[in-house]
Parts: structure tokens; sequence; C-alpha cells
């Protein structure tokens, strides 16, 4: 097998005195999409916080396509091909739907300070052109119709899927989900794996899930790593989880 | 040709075209005014003022509604375009003999200079956020209102001279530019209503295409969340640096024109007061709302000197105004009120 997308080796984090995280290893291949579950605070979403710098890793590495990104900072780690969702939804509420997923192709823009500032053809070109592109990746998501709506007046679901396409928008190579679920009713979470699916093949990423629907996780997750006071308990497929004991047993107690 | 036109009340553009409808149509009313009747000289001596402090906002704007950075120094830009202003304008004077060139020149190194003092500035100010950066900004102010309080400087047929703080100055038959606490006296005053109203529309130029751009949606972006703009590859510095420079500039450019449009001018005129008085025209006007701030700070700029026959009472009058107008214009109910009012307008357009 070819190098993995991602490769975490021994990763660690401590709060003061307390260890949050210790000695994590992970993988993830190309095409893959991996859950990451375990019982609350469990330390889930401090990973997450580590692979996109928002918390500087105490120990260990990140690679990422065989590059060290454990000392960027989290601007380079999306650069670099790591975009996010959060877990209590971070959009920027007072702007557009579709200024939402345009602020998140920024970085593809090319036009300069002079060319903003002279509405030249380059400026044009560009802003039309990220248009189109945008308009696209909202299609997928079905917010074309609301993407003059502010984000903060979307309703829950909308949001989350917003979430995403802006994410999906700054052209990561590994898209990490946390909790895309959560407050979804059966019917939308239904609605969000077959989009999950649909995005990882058409934009041929790697994806890795927190997330708490079992339901979801076990249907499309091909590997799953269980994670319980900060230290990996148990990796394997989803029917190796199902029947592992020691999963089950930090779920429901002894 | 028709589609330009509908581009222009497109929602998007719609704010863009109101505001440069609004400060062409005031220009044009108030020209036709000044050739056809006789207007009091209260009036017309409160045009230049009132345009330079709409520039003042609207640049105050871009750092507190769309940068999300409270900034309480802002009249610290406008002093630096001030002097720097009063000192081209003044050693130029026997060089460029038309005064227009002479404006230009002056309001462009007043601008020139106080962007560069906001780049310098935004450096230890940026790396602070909230309170923080608010207070700092606030120092700011003051250093560059002290800093000029204490300059003395004048210029001879030998060149110029400086000294700081206190007067060593022999000029022979020269003229005194600066002179300290007193400020700048006997300037030559080249501003006039039509260079402030060009200014103001140039200032709205900027605006617009700085906030419709990508570097608009980075600066926005960064304000709603930080993290998220982080995560997405949003050089949040980077934007706020933008802003913050960009607003010094417009500051810069209403403090020239403020100062090329009186023959004295204090370096006191700039104090706390002037920037606590530009928030509040932005607060009032709607944060990151432009044309809002425009109208905000035309009515809060005249009334107190429409107050003026009032004498002692005027400030208190101007407070308790103020106060009911802040305390309306947080209310919900008044704002369901406009909206509503609103929709049935847009519907009409639409059915039409």
């Amino acid at each position: 097998m070819n190098t993995p997308v991602l490769q975490i080796k021994n990763l660690g984090i401590d709060f003061g005195g307390l260890t949050a995280v210790n000695n994590l290893n992970m993988e993830i291949h190309e095409h893959e999409i991996v859950g990451l579950i375990g019982p609350n605070g469990a330390g889930k979403t401090t990973v997450f916080n580590m692979l996109t710098k928002v918390y500087d890793p105490s120990r260990g590495h990140i690679y990422l396509n065989g590059q060290d990104i454990a000392r960027l900072d989290t601007v380079a780690v999306n650069k670099a091909g790591i975009a996010r969702t959060f877990q209590n939804i971070r959009l920027f509420h007072n702007l557009s739907v579709m200024d939402n997923v345009k602020a998140g192709m920024n970085n593809q823009f090319t036009y300069s300070i002079a060319d903003m500032l002279f509405h030249t053809r380059k400026r044009r070109s560009n802003e039309d052109m990220i248009e189109e592109e945008a308009l696209k990746l909202l299609k997928i998501f079905h917010l074309d119709e609301s993407k003059d709506t502010m984000a903060g007046s979307l309703p829950y679901g909308a949001q989350r899927k917003l979430e995403i396409a802006r994410a999906l928008a700054s052209e990561p190579k590994l898209l990490l989900l946390d909790e895309p679920a959560a407050g979804m009713n059966p019917q939308e979470t239904e609605e969000l794996m077959e989009t999950i699916r649909f995005v990882r093949d058409s934009f041929d990423i790697c994806i890795l899930l927190i997330e708490h629907d079992m339901n979801l996780v076990m249907n499309i997750c091909e590997r799953i790593y269980v994670l319980n006071y900060g230290m990996l308990l148990a990796k394997g497929n989803p029917e190796e989880i199902r029947n592992n004991d020691k999963v089950i047993k930090a779920y429901l107690g002894d | 040709m028709k589609k330009k036109f509908k581009d222009l009340l497109h929602h998007k553009y719609r704010s863009r075209t109101i505001s440069f409808a609004l400060i062409i149509g005031a220009y044009v009313i108030i020209e036709i005014l000044m050739h056809s009747i006789r207007l009091s000289r209260l009036f017309t001596g409160m045009l230049v003022p009132c345009c330079c402090y709409i520039i003042l906002a609207l640049s105050l704007n871009l750092v507190v509604g769309f940068s999300g950075e409270l900034s309480l120094g802002h009249a610290g830009f406008m002093a630096i375009g001030a002097f720097t202003a009063i000192i081209v304008s003044g050693l130029s004077t026997k060089m460029i003999p038309d005064t227009t060139i002479r404006l230009v020149l002056s309001i462009l190194s007043g601008s020139v200079l106080s962007g560069i003092m906001g780049l310098l500035i935004s450096v230890p100010v940026l790396k602070l956020s909230g309170d923080y950066l608010a207070i700092v900004t606030l120092a700011f102010g003051q250093i560059i209102k002290s800093l000029i309080t204490n300059i003395y400087l004048g210029f001879d047929s030998d060149g110029i001279q400086f000294s700081f703080v206190t007067n060593e100055l022999n000029l022979e038959q020269g003229k005194m530019l600066l002179s300290g606490p007193m400020g700048a006296t006997d300037t030559a005053k080249i501003s006039n209503f039509s260079s402030g109203i060009l200014l103001i529309v140039l200032t709205l130029y900027i605006i617009y295409s700085l906030i419709d751009s990508k570097y608009g949606r980075a600066i926005m972006a960064a304000r709603d969340d930080r993290i998220a703009a982080e995560s997405i590859g949003i050089n949040i510095l980077r934007s706020k640096t933008l802003a913050f420079v960009v607003s010094a500039i417009l500051a810069g450019a209403a403090g020239a024109l403020y100062a090329l449009n009186y023959s004295t001018l204090q370096p006191a005129k700039f104090d706390f007061n002037t920037s606590i008085l530009a928030l509040v025209y932005v607060v009032f006007g709607g944060l990151g709302n432009i044309n809002g701030t425009i109208l905000a700070t035309t009515v809060l700029y005249i009334l107190p000197e429409l107050l003026r026959s009032l004498q002692d009472y005027r400030m208190l009058i101007y407070a308790i105004v103020l106060i009911i107008v802040m305390q309306l214009g947080s209310s919900v109910r008044l704002k369901r009120y406009i909206e509503q009012i609103k929709n049935r307008f847009t519907k009409k357009g639409v059915t039409q």
C-alpha cells in the first residue's frame, strides 16, 4: 500500500498536569472514510484540534502525505490540505451563504490589491469563476436556493451542511467532520450519509469523522478508531468494533 | 445598458447605489441652493467639516464595523493627516500656486503618512484583541496628539527649521507652520465643499471595492469567527492589518481636508473627544452600515450646531436626543416594524 494521506505517530497533549490524549497512532489512506468514536470526554475533538493546530500537541508527529505538519500553524495546515467542521457550528453568521463558501475559497483567488482597487478584468474573471465554483458546491448540499440568506438565519441542519461546503471549498485532501449529524433527524442523517459518500467520491478525498450516531458510523465508515480516556482502545472495521468487548465495556460500563 | 441599470438596483449593489445617489444628490441640491439663495454663514461653514466627519466615520466603520475591532484613537490618524497637509501646503505655496493641485498633493501626503503610521501602530495593536486592543488604540491616539502638541516647525529662505518641546527657531522673515500647542496659524484655506464631496465619493469607492472583494470577505470572516476563518486558510493578522491601514489612510485624508478648511488649527482639536464622537456616529449609523453612517454623521454633526441658539442647554439636549435615539435604534420592535415596511416595498417591486 502506498503512503497514507494522514499518519499520526505517538501524538499526545497535556493541559497543565492533565494528559488529555496520549500515545495516539492513526493512519488514514486515500479514499477512506474513517470514524473516530468514544465516550464523552475521550479526547476526540482534542485530536481534531491538534490536527488543525488549534492546540499545539505536546508530543508526537502528524504527517500529511509524508510532510510533518505538527509545527505549522492553523492557516498553513489548511493550505497543506486539512479542512474541518466544528462540533458547535462556527459559521460566518453575518455573511451570506454564498460568501461563506467564497471565504472558504479565499486562497484560490489570485488577484492583487491593485486589481481589487481598479476592478480589473482579472478581478472580474476571478470572481466570476469562483462564484460559479461556489454555486456548484452549494448545489451539492441543496443550498443554492438560499445562497443570499445570512448564514446565521439558516435552519440548524442547513448550517451543518454549509459548514461542510465551506470546508470543502478550501480544497482539502483530508476532511475532518466533528459530529456532522448532531441535531439532525433520522431522515436528514440518511441524506447526510449519501452526501458524505458523494463528496468522498466526487472530490476524491479522505474523511475522518467524529460521531455519536452509531447507525451513521457503522454504515459509512470503512474503519473505526475508538478512543477512551485519551488512549486508543480499539481499531478495526465496523464488524470488529461492534463485537469488541473492550468497546462495549467502555460504552455500557461493567 | 438596461442590464447595467438593473444591476444597480440588484440587492447586492443596492447599498452602493444608494450611497452614491445620496452624496451626489445632496451635493447637487446644496450647490443649487448656494447659487440661488443666500445661505447663512453658519450653514456653509458646516459643509466641509461635515464631509470630513463623514469620511472619518466611514473609515472608523471599516475597523469597528467590518473588522470588528474597537478603535478609540482614530482622531490621532486624523491629526497626522491634518498637520502633514498643513506643512505640505505651507511649504509648497510658492512652488505650486494652483490651489487645486496643492490641495490634492496635501491630502495625498496626509493620507500616505497616516497610512504608514497606521501600519506601524498596527504591529503592536493587532497583537491584542477586544478591550485590550481598544485601550492601546486610545493610548496611541493620545501619543500622536501629544507629539504634535510639542512640535515647532517653520521655514524661511534658509530652509526648514524644526524643534521639539520648546520653540528655539530663529526665522528671518519666514513663516511658522506649527507652533506647539498653538498649532497652525495663518493656513491658506484651500479646501472647499466640492473637494469634500469628491473625497467622500472616493472613500465610498475604496470601501465598496474592498468589502466586495476577497479581501473584504476575509476581513468580515475574521470578524465573525476567528478560529473558523483560520481553519479555511484566512490569515487573520493580514486581513485586520489591511482594514486598519486603509482606515488610517482615509482618516488621514479626512484630517487633511479638515485642516485646510481653517486658518488656525490646534492639535487639541484631535483629542479623545473627537475619537469618541466618530464612534458615536458609527454606532448610531449601525456597525457595518455605510449609508447609516453617512446619515447619522450628518444628523449628529448638524444637530448641535442648530441647537446653538439654546446656548447652555445645547449639550444637554444633544445628550438627551442621543440617549433617546440609541434606545430607539436598538429596539427590537422598531426594527421589526422597519423590516415590515421594507418587505412591503420590495414585494411591490417584484410584482411590477
